[in-house]
Protein backbone atom coordinates (compact mmCIF):
# COMPACT_ATOMS: atom_id res chain seq x y z
CA UNK A 1 0.00 0.00 0.00
CA UNK A 2 1.43 3.34 -1.00
CA UNK A 3 0.67 6.77 0.36
CA UNK A 4 2.54 9.54 -1.41
CA UNK A 5 4.96 11.74 0.59
CA UNK A 6 3.67 15.23 1.29
CA UNK A 7 5.43 18.38 0.09
CA UNK A 8 4.22 20.89 2.66
CA UNK A 9 2.53 19.89 5.86
CA UNK A 10 2.84 17.85 9.02
CA UNK A 11 3.41 14.16 9.66
CA UNK A 12 2.53 12.67 13.02
CA UNK A 13 4.66 9.55 13.30
CA UNK A 14 5.01 6.82 15.93
CA UNK A 15 1.38 7.04 17.01
CA UNK A 16 0.54 4.06 19.17
CA UNK A 17 -1.28 1.57 16.94
CA UNK A 18 -5.02 2.12 17.23
CA UNK A 19 -4.80 5.73 18.48
CA UNK A 20 -4.91 7.52 15.11
CA UNK A 21 -8.67 8.13 15.06
CA UNK A 22 -8.74 9.54 18.60
CA UNK A 23 -5.96 11.97 17.70
CA UNK A 24 -7.63 12.77 14.38
CA UNK A 25 -10.74 13.93 16.23
CA UNK A 26 -8.94 15.53 19.20
CA UNK A 27 -6.94 17.79 16.87
CA UNK A 28 -10.04 18.64 14.85
CA UNK A 29 -8.55 17.19 11.66
CA UNK A 30 -12.04 16.15 10.57
CA UNK A 31 -12.82 19.85 10.08
CA UNK A 32 -9.96 20.48 7.62
CA UNK A 33 -10.52 20.89 3.88
CA UNK A 34 -7.02 19.67 2.93
CA UNK A 35 -5.97 16.08 2.34
CA UNK A 36 -5.38 14.03 5.49
CA UNK A 37 -4.12 10.46 5.36
CA UNK A 38 -4.84 8.09 8.21
CA UNK A 39 -2.49 5.15 8.05
CA UNK A 40 -3.11 2.39 10.53
CA UNK A 41 -1.07 -0.58 11.66
CA UNK A 42 2.12 0.16 9.72
CA UNK A 43 5.11 -2.05 10.44
CA UNK A 44 7.55 -0.35 12.77
CA UNK A 45 11.01 -1.58 13.77
CA UNK A 46 10.72 0.34 17.05
CA UNK A 47 7.07 -0.27 17.96
CA UNK A 48 6.04 -3.40 16.06
CA UNK A 49 2.91 -1.64 14.79
CA UNK A 50 2.20 2.08 14.62
CA UNK A 51 -0.24 4.57 13.14
CA UNK A 52 0.67 7.67 11.09
CA UNK A 53 -1.29 10.82 10.25
CA UNK A 54 -0.26 12.94 7.28
CA UNK A 55 -1.71 16.45 6.98
CA UNK A 56 -1.15 18.09 3.61
CA UNK A 57 -1.12 21.64 5.00
CA UNK A 58 0.55 23.62 7.79
CA UNK A 59 -1.84 24.00 10.68
CA UNK A 60 -1.50 25.01 14.32
CA UNK A 61 -1.29 21.85 16.36
CA UNK A 62 -1.85 21.85 20.10
CA UNK A 63 1.25 19.91 21.13
CA UNK A 64 0.03 19.75 24.76
CA UNK A 65 -3.09 17.88 23.69
CA UNK A 66 -1.00 15.61 21.53
CA UNK A 67 1.57 15.02 24.27
CA UNK A 68 -1.18 14.16 26.74
CA UNK A 69 -2.89 11.71 24.39
CA UNK A 70 0.27 9.99 23.22
CA UNK A 71 3.66 11.26 24.41
CA UNK A 72 5.49 8.84 22.09
CA UNK A 73 4.47 10.71 18.92
CA UNK A 74 7.06 12.38 16.70
CA UNK A 75 5.87 15.50 14.87
CA UNK A 76 7.62 16.18 11.57
CA UNK A 77 7.16 19.56 9.92
CA UNK A 78 7.67 19.30 6.15
CA UNK A 79 8.53 22.06 3.67
CA UNK A 80 9.48 21.48 0.04
CA UNK A 81 9.38 17.74 0.72
CA UNK A 82 12.01 18.04 3.46
CA UNK A 83 11.73 17.81 7.23
CA UNK A 84 12.67 21.26 8.55
CA UNK A 85 11.67 20.70 12.17
CA UNK A 86 11.01 17.65 14.33
CA UNK A 87 9.50 17.53 17.78
CA UNK A 88 9.59 14.58 20.16
CA UNK A 89 6.69 14.98 22.54
CA UNK A 90 6.51 14.46 26.26
CA UNK A 91 3.74 14.70 28.80
CA UNK A 92 2.91 18.41 29.21
CA UNK A 93 3.12 19.94 32.70
CA UNK A 94 -0.38 21.40 32.34
CA UNK A 95 -3.39 20.77 30.14
CA UNK A 96 -6.30 23.15 29.85
CA UNK A 97 -9.79 22.20 28.67
CA UNK A 98 -8.61 18.92 27.20
CA UNK A 99 -10.31 16.68 29.74
CA UNK A 100 -13.00 17.41 32.28
CA UNK A 101 -12.84 16.85 36.04
CA UNK A 102 -15.31 14.13 36.95
CA UNK A 103 -15.26 14.70 40.71
CA UNK A 104 -18.83 15.72 41.62
CA UNK A 105 -17.49 17.61 44.66
CA UNK A 106 -15.18 19.78 42.52
CA UNK A 107 -16.06 23.46 42.06
CA UNK A 108 -15.86 22.91 38.28
CA UNK A 109 -18.96 20.70 38.56
CA UNK A 110 -21.15 23.69 39.48
CA UNK A 111 -19.35 26.71 38.02
CA UNK A 112 -19.57 26.07 34.30
CA UNK A 113 -17.41 29.00 33.16
CA UNK A 114 -14.28 27.64 34.85
CA UNK A 115 -11.58 26.09 32.68
CA UNK A 116 -10.75 22.49 33.47
CA UNK A 117 -7.03 22.61 34.22
CA UNK A 118 -4.94 19.59 35.15
CA UNK A 119 -1.30 19.43 36.26
CA UNK A 120 1.07 16.51 35.86
CA UNK A 121 1.68 15.05 39.31
CA UNK A 122 3.41 11.76 38.50
CA UNK A 123 5.38 11.64 35.24
CA UNK A 124 6.27 7.95 35.51
CA UNK A 125 2.65 6.91 35.79
CA UNK A 126 1.29 9.79 33.68
CA UNK A 127 -1.05 10.94 36.47
CA UNK A 128 -2.73 14.32 36.06
CA UNK A 129 -4.60 16.06 38.89
CA UNK A 130 -7.26 18.76 38.74
CA UNK A 131 -5.79 22.04 40.07
CA UNK A 132 -8.99 22.70 42.05
CA UNK A 133 -9.80 19.43 43.82
CA UNK A 134 -6.64 17.38 43.05
CA UNK A 135 -8.74 14.44 41.81
CA UNK A 136 -6.78 12.37 39.31
CA UNK A 137 -7.87 12.22 35.70
CA UNK A 138 -8.99 8.71 34.85
CA UNK B 1 -0.63 39.61 47.70
CA UNK B 2 -0.58 36.12 49.17
CA UNK B 3 -3.32 33.64 49.89
CA UNK B 4 -3.27 30.33 51.75
CA UNK B 5 -5.18 27.65 49.89
CA UNK B 6 -3.06 24.55 50.52
CA UNK B 7 -0.52 23.91 53.26
CA UNK B 8 1.99 23.31 50.44
CA UNK B 9 1.72 27.03 49.62
CA UNK B 10 3.93 27.69 52.67
CA UNK B 11 7.65 26.92 52.83
CA UNK B 12 9.10 25.31 55.96
CA UNK B 13 10.66 28.67 56.82
CA UNK B 14 7.28 30.38 56.59
CA UNK B 15 5.66 27.71 58.78
CA UNK B 16 8.45 28.16 61.33
CA UNK B 17 7.95 31.93 61.19
CA UNK B 18 4.17 31.55 61.80
CA UNK B 19 4.82 29.21 64.73
CA UNK B 20 7.32 31.67 66.17
CA UNK B 21 4.80 34.52 65.87
CA UNK B 22 2.02 32.39 67.39
CA UNK B 23 4.26 31.53 70.35
CA UNK B 24 5.04 35.21 70.83
CA UNK B 25 1.30 36.04 70.72
CA UNK B 26 0.71 33.44 73.43
CA UNK B 27 3.47 34.98 75.58
CA UNK B 28 2.62 38.64 74.88
CA UNK B 29 -1.02 38.96 73.78
CA UNK B 30 -1.23 42.68 74.59
CA UNK B 31 1.55 43.41 72.07
CA UNK B 32 -0.77 42.21 69.31
CA UNK B 33 -4.09 43.57 70.51
CA UNK B 34 -4.16 46.49 68.03
CA UNK B 35 -2.12 45.03 65.15
CA UNK B 36 -5.11 44.81 62.83
CA UNK B 37 -6.98 47.88 64.01
CA UNK B 38 -9.08 49.22 61.14
CA UNK B 39 -8.81 45.97 59.17
CA UNK B 40 -11.78 43.77 58.31
CA UNK B 41 -11.93 39.99 57.96
CA UNK B 42 -14.75 38.61 55.80
CA UNK B 43 -15.78 35.14 56.92
CA UNK B 44 -17.53 33.62 53.90
CA UNK B 45 -18.91 30.34 55.17
CA UNK B 46 -20.97 28.64 52.48
CA UNK B 47 -21.57 25.75 54.85
CA UNK B 48 -21.85 25.79 58.62
CA UNK B 49 -18.71 25.31 60.69
CA UNK B 50 -19.12 26.89 64.05
CA UNK B 51 -15.69 26.13 65.48
CA UNK B 52 -13.55 27.21 62.55
CA UNK B 53 -15.59 30.36 62.00
CA UNK B 54 -15.47 31.32 65.66
CA UNK B 55 -11.74 30.66 65.72
CA UNK B 56 -11.18 33.03 62.79
CA UNK B 57 -13.48 35.65 64.27
CA UNK B 58 -11.87 35.42 67.72
CA UNK B 59 -8.44 35.67 66.07
CA UNK B 60 -9.38 38.87 64.21
CA UNK B 61 -11.02 40.46 67.28
CA UNK B 62 -7.95 39.72 69.39
CA UNK B 63 -5.86 41.53 66.78
CA UNK B 64 -8.10 44.59 67.18
CA UNK B 65 -9.79 44.09 63.81
CA UNK B 66 -13.39 43.68 62.76
CA UNK B 67 -15.35 40.86 61.19
CA UNK B 68 -18.17 40.71 58.66
CA UNK B 69 -19.62 37.85 56.66
CA UNK B 70 -22.16 35.05 56.60
CA UNK B 71 -22.33 31.60 58.10
CA UNK B 72 -24.35 29.66 55.53
CA UNK B 73 -24.92 29.82 51.79
CA UNK B 74 -28.63 30.62 52.20
CA UNK B 75 -27.79 34.03 53.62
CA UNK B 76 -25.37 34.89 50.79
CA UNK B 77 -25.75 35.79 47.13
CA UNK B 78 -24.78 32.22 46.29
CA UNK B 79 -28.42 31.35 46.92
CA UNK B 80 -29.25 33.69 44.00
CA UNK B 81 -26.75 31.89 41.81
CA UNK B 82 -23.76 34.21 42.13
CA UNK B 83 -20.45 32.58 41.23
CA UNK B 84 -17.59 32.23 43.70
CA UNK B 85 -15.52 34.45 41.40
CA UNK B 86 -18.04 37.29 41.54
CA UNK B 87 -18.64 36.95 45.29
CA UNK B 88 -14.91 37.25 45.94
CA UNK B 89 -14.58 40.29 43.66
CA UNK B 90 -17.46 42.00 45.46
CA UNK B 91 -16.22 41.17 48.96
CA UNK B 92 -12.78 42.51 48.01
CA UNK B 93 -14.45 45.94 47.92
CA UNK B 94 -15.57 45.64 51.55
CA UNK B 95 -12.91 43.70 53.44
CA UNK B 96 -9.13 43.37 53.72
CA UNK B 97 -8.90 39.57 53.92
CA UNK B 98 -11.24 36.61 53.32
CA UNK B 99 -11.59 33.33 55.21
CA UNK B 100 -13.70 30.98 53.07
CA UNK B 101 -15.34 27.66 53.80
CA UNK B 102 -17.12 26.02 50.88
CA UNK B 103 -18.57 22.55 50.28
CA UNK B 104 -17.06 22.42 46.78
CA UNK B 105 -13.42 21.44 46.52
CA UNK B 106 -11.29 24.15 44.94
CA UNK B 107 -13.72 27.01 45.62
CA UNK B 108 -11.18 28.99 47.74
CA UNK B 109 -8.64 28.66 44.91
CA UNK B 110 -11.17 30.17 42.50
CA UNK B 111 -11.78 32.94 45.06
CA UNK B 112 -8.04 33.65 45.34
CA UNK B 113 -7.76 33.89 41.55
CA UNK B 114 -10.43 36.58 41.47
CA UNK B 115 -10.19 38.49 44.76
CA UNK B 116 -7.92 41.49 45.09
CA UNK B 117 -7.33 40.68 48.78
CA UNK B 118 -5.76 37.60 50.44
CA UNK B 119 -7.93 34.49 50.74
CA UNK B 120 -7.57 31.85 53.46
CA UNK B 121 -9.02 28.41 52.80
CA UNK B 122 -11.06 27.56 55.89
CA UNK B 123 -11.97 24.14 54.50
CA UNK B 124 -13.15 23.08 51.05
CA UNK B 125 -15.21 19.89 51.10
CA UNK B 126 -13.08 16.86 51.86
CA UNK B 127 -10.06 18.48 50.26
CA UNK B 128 -7.92 20.97 52.21
CA UNK B 129 -8.01 22.65 55.59
CA UNK B 130 -4.59 24.26 55.91
CA UNK B 131 -5.23 26.28 59.09
CA UNK B 132 -6.14 23.05 60.91
CA UNK B 133 -2.77 21.69 59.80
CA UNK B 134 -1.05 24.82 61.10
CA UNK B 135 -2.84 24.34 64.44
CA UNK B 136 -1.65 20.70 64.48
CA UNK B 137 1.95 21.75 63.75
CA UNK B 138 1.92 24.47 66.41
CA UNK B 139 0.55 21.97 68.95
CA UNK B 140 3.23 19.38 68.12
CA UNK B 141 5.94 22.05 68.31
CA UNK B 142 4.70 23.31 71.68
CA UNK B 143 4.25 19.84 73.16
CA UNK B 144 7.37 18.15 71.80
CA UNK B 145 9.62 21.16 71.32
CA UNK B 146 10.41 20.14 67.75
CA UNK B 147 8.95 19.27 64.37
CA UNK B 148 11.56 16.68 63.44
CA UNK B 149 12.84 13.43 64.94
CA UNK B 150 9.61 11.96 66.23
CA UNK B 151 7.21 9.11 65.60
CA UNK B 152 3.58 9.98 64.88
CA UNK B 153 0.66 7.57 64.65
CA UNK B 154 -2.44 8.43 62.65
CA UNK B 155 -5.40 6.38 63.82
CA UNK B 156 -8.90 5.87 62.45
CA UNK B 157 -10.23 7.02 59.10
CA UNK B 158 -7.11 7.54 57.03
CA UNK B 159 -8.93 7.20 53.71
CA UNK B 160 -11.21 10.22 53.86
CA UNK B 161 -9.53 12.24 56.61
CA UNK B 162 -8.39 15.47 54.95
CA UNK B 163 -6.63 16.65 58.12
CA UNK B 164 -4.54 13.47 58.09
CA UNK B 165 -3.54 13.91 54.45
CA UNK B 166 -2.63 17.58 54.95
CA UNK B 167 -0.59 16.94 58.09
CA UNK B 168 1.31 14.09 56.41
CA UNK B 169 2.01 16.42 53.50
CA UNK B 170 3.26 19.16 55.85
CA UNK B 171 5.45 16.76 57.86
CA UNK B 172 7.06 15.41 54.68
CA UNK B 173 9.41 18.39 54.70
CA UNK B 174 10.82 17.67 58.16
CA UNK B 175 13.68 15.32 58.98
CA UNK B 176 13.52 11.89 60.56
CA UNK B 177 9.76 11.57 60.90
CA UNK B 178 8.38 8.07 61.30
CA UNK B 179 4.69 7.60 60.52
CA UNK B 180 2.56 4.70 61.75
CA UNK B 181 -0.75 4.41 59.91
CA UNK B 182 -3.34 2.67 62.07
CA UNK B 183 -6.67 1.92 60.42
CA UNK B 184 -9.10 -0.84 59.46
CA UNK B 185 -8.65 -2.32 55.96
CA UNK B 186 -11.68 -0.37 54.78
CA UNK B 187 -10.12 2.99 55.66
CA UNK B 188 -6.42 2.67 54.79
CA UNK B 189 -4.50 5.66 53.48
CA UNK B 190 -4.98 6.16 49.70
CA UNK B 191 -2.22 4.86 47.45
CA UNK B 192 -1.50 8.29 46.01
CA UNK B 193 -0.60 9.65 49.47
CA UNK B 194 1.85 6.77 49.85
CA UNK B 195 3.32 7.12 46.38
CA UNK B 196 3.33 10.89 45.93
CA UNK B 197 4.22 11.96 49.48
CA UNK B 198 5.59 9.17 51.68
CA UNK B 199 7.65 7.17 49.17
CA UNK B 200 8.63 10.21 47.10
CA UNK B 201 10.05 11.95 50.20
CA UNK B 202 11.66 8.80 51.66
CA UNK B 203 9.54 8.95 54.80
CA UNK B 204 9.63 5.84 56.96
CA UNK B 205 6.10 4.51 57.39
CA UNK B 206 4.35 1.39 58.63
CA UNK B 207 0.72 0.31 58.20
CA UNK B 208 -0.96 -1.63 60.96
CA UNK B 209 -4.44 -2.58 62.13
CA UNK B 210 -3.61 -2.46 65.84
CA UNK B 211 -3.50 0.71 67.93
CA UNK B 212 -2.20 -1.25 70.95
CA UNK B 213 0.79 -2.61 69.01
CA UNK B 214 1.76 0.81 67.71
CA UNK B 215 1.24 2.64 71.00
CA UNK B 216 4.63 2.13 72.78
CA UNK B 217 6.57 3.68 69.90
CA UNK B 218 4.50 6.84 69.49
CA UNK B 219 5.56 10.38 70.44
CA UNK B 220 2.38 11.84 68.93
CA UNK B 221 -0.98 10.13 68.37
CA UNK B 222 -3.36 11.81 65.92
CA UNK B 223 -6.85 10.38 66.41
CA UNK B 224 -9.69 10.62 63.90
CA UNK B 225 -13.21 9.31 63.91
CA UNK B 226 -14.17 6.01 62.30
CA UNK B 227 -17.60 6.72 60.86
CA UNK B 228 -20.13 3.93 60.54
CA UNK B 229 -21.35 5.18 57.16
CA UNK B 230 -17.93 4.44 55.62
CA UNK B 231 -18.46 0.69 56.02
CA UNK B 232 -20.32 -1.55 53.62
CA UNK B 233 -21.96 -3.54 56.38
CA UNK B 234 -22.79 -2.70 59.94
CA UNK B 235 -21.37 -5.94 61.37
CA UNK B 236 -17.87 -4.96 60.20
CA UNK B 237 -18.28 -1.53 61.72
CA UNK B 238 -19.41 -2.83 65.10
CA UNK B 239 -16.59 -5.40 65.10
CA UNK B 240 -13.94 -2.74 64.43
CA UNK B 241 -15.37 0.29 66.15
CA UNK B 242 -14.00 -0.36 69.62
CA UNK B 243 -10.50 -1.14 68.31
CA UNK B 244 -10.13 2.49 67.39
CA UNK B 245 -11.51 4.06 70.53
CA UNK B 246 -8.80 5.48 72.71
CA UNK B 247 -9.26 4.81 76.42
CA UNK B 248 -7.06 4.76 79.49
CA UNK B 249 -6.48 1.01 79.14
CA UNK B 250 -4.97 1.46 75.66
CA UNK B 251 -2.78 4.27 77.01
CA UNK B 252 -1.13 2.01 79.60
CA UNK B 253 1.70 1.13 77.21
CA UNK B 254 2.09 4.64 75.86
CA UNK B 255 5.04 6.95 76.49
CA UNK B 256 4.70 9.28 79.46
CA UNK B 257 5.16 12.31 77.21
CA UNK B 258 2.87 11.19 74.38
CA UNK B 259 0.85 14.04 72.84
CA UNK B 260 -2.70 13.05 71.83
CA UNK B 261 -4.19 15.23 69.09
CA UNK B 262 -7.62 15.22 67.44
CA UNK B 263 -8.98 17.74 64.91
CA UNK B 264 -12.41 17.60 66.65
CA UNK B 265 -15.34 17.29 66.80
CA UNK B 266 -14.98 14.11 68.80
CA UNK B 267 -17.87 11.71 68.99
CA UNK B 268 -16.76 8.64 70.91
CA UNK B 269 -13.33 7.80 69.52
CA UNK B 270 -11.58 9.23 72.59
CA UNK B 271 -13.04 8.20 75.91
CA UNK B 272 -13.99 11.20 78.07
CA UNK B 273 -11.83 9.69 80.83
CA UNK B 274 -8.76 10.50 78.70
CA UNK B 275 -9.55 14.23 78.84
CA UNK B 276 -8.01 14.54 82.30
CA UNK B 277 -4.81 12.76 81.28
CA UNK B 278 -1.99 15.27 80.85
CA UNK B 279 -1.20 13.70 77.48
CA UNK B 280 -4.54 14.87 76.04
CA UNK B 281 -3.76 17.94 73.91
CA UNK B 282 -6.88 18.26 71.74
CA UNK B 283 -8.40 21.18 73.58
CA UNK B 284 -5.05 22.98 73.64
CA UNK B 285 -5.01 22.32 69.90
CA UNK B 286 -8.24 24.34 69.55
CA UNK B 287 -6.69 27.27 71.40
CA UNK B 288 -3.51 26.98 69.35
CA UNK B 289 -5.71 27.15 66.25
CA UNK B 290 -6.79 30.66 67.21
CA UNK B 291 -3.22 31.83 67.83
CA UNK B 292 -1.84 30.42 64.58
CA UNK B 293 -4.76 32.04 62.69
CA UNK B 294 -3.81 35.35 64.30
CA UNK B 295 -0.25 34.88 63.08
CA UNK B 296 -1.49 33.93 59.60
CA UNK B 297 -3.86 36.92 59.29
CA UNK B 298 -0.99 39.23 60.25
CA UNK B 299 1.35 37.61 57.74
CA UNK B 300 -1.13 37.79 54.85
CA UNK B 301 -2.06 41.38 55.70
CA UNK B 302 1.68 42.14 55.93
CA UNK B 303 1.22 43.60 59.39
CA UNK B 304 4.48 43.79 61.32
Amino acid sequence: MLVNPIKDGIVLDHIKAGNAMEIYHALGLDELDCQVAIIKNCDSAKMGKKDILKINEHIDINLDVLGYLDPGITVNFIKDSKIYDRKHLELPMEIKDVIKCKNPRCITSTEQELSHIFKLSNREKGVYRCIYCEASAK
Amino acid sequence: MRSLIDIKDLSLEEIDELIETANDIIENPEKYSQKCKGKKLATLFFEPSTRTRLSFEAAMYELGGNVLGFSEANSSSASKGESVADTSRVVSCYADIIAMRHPKEGAPLVASQNASIPVINAGDGGHNHPTQTLADLLTIKREKGRLDNFCIGFCGDLKFGRTVHSLISALSGYKNIKIILISPNELVIPDYIKEEILIKNNIEFVETRSLEEAMPELDVLYMTRVQGERFFNEADYIRLRDSYILDLHKLENAKKDLAILHPLPRVNEISVAVDDDKRACYFKQVLNGKFIRMALIMKLLEVK
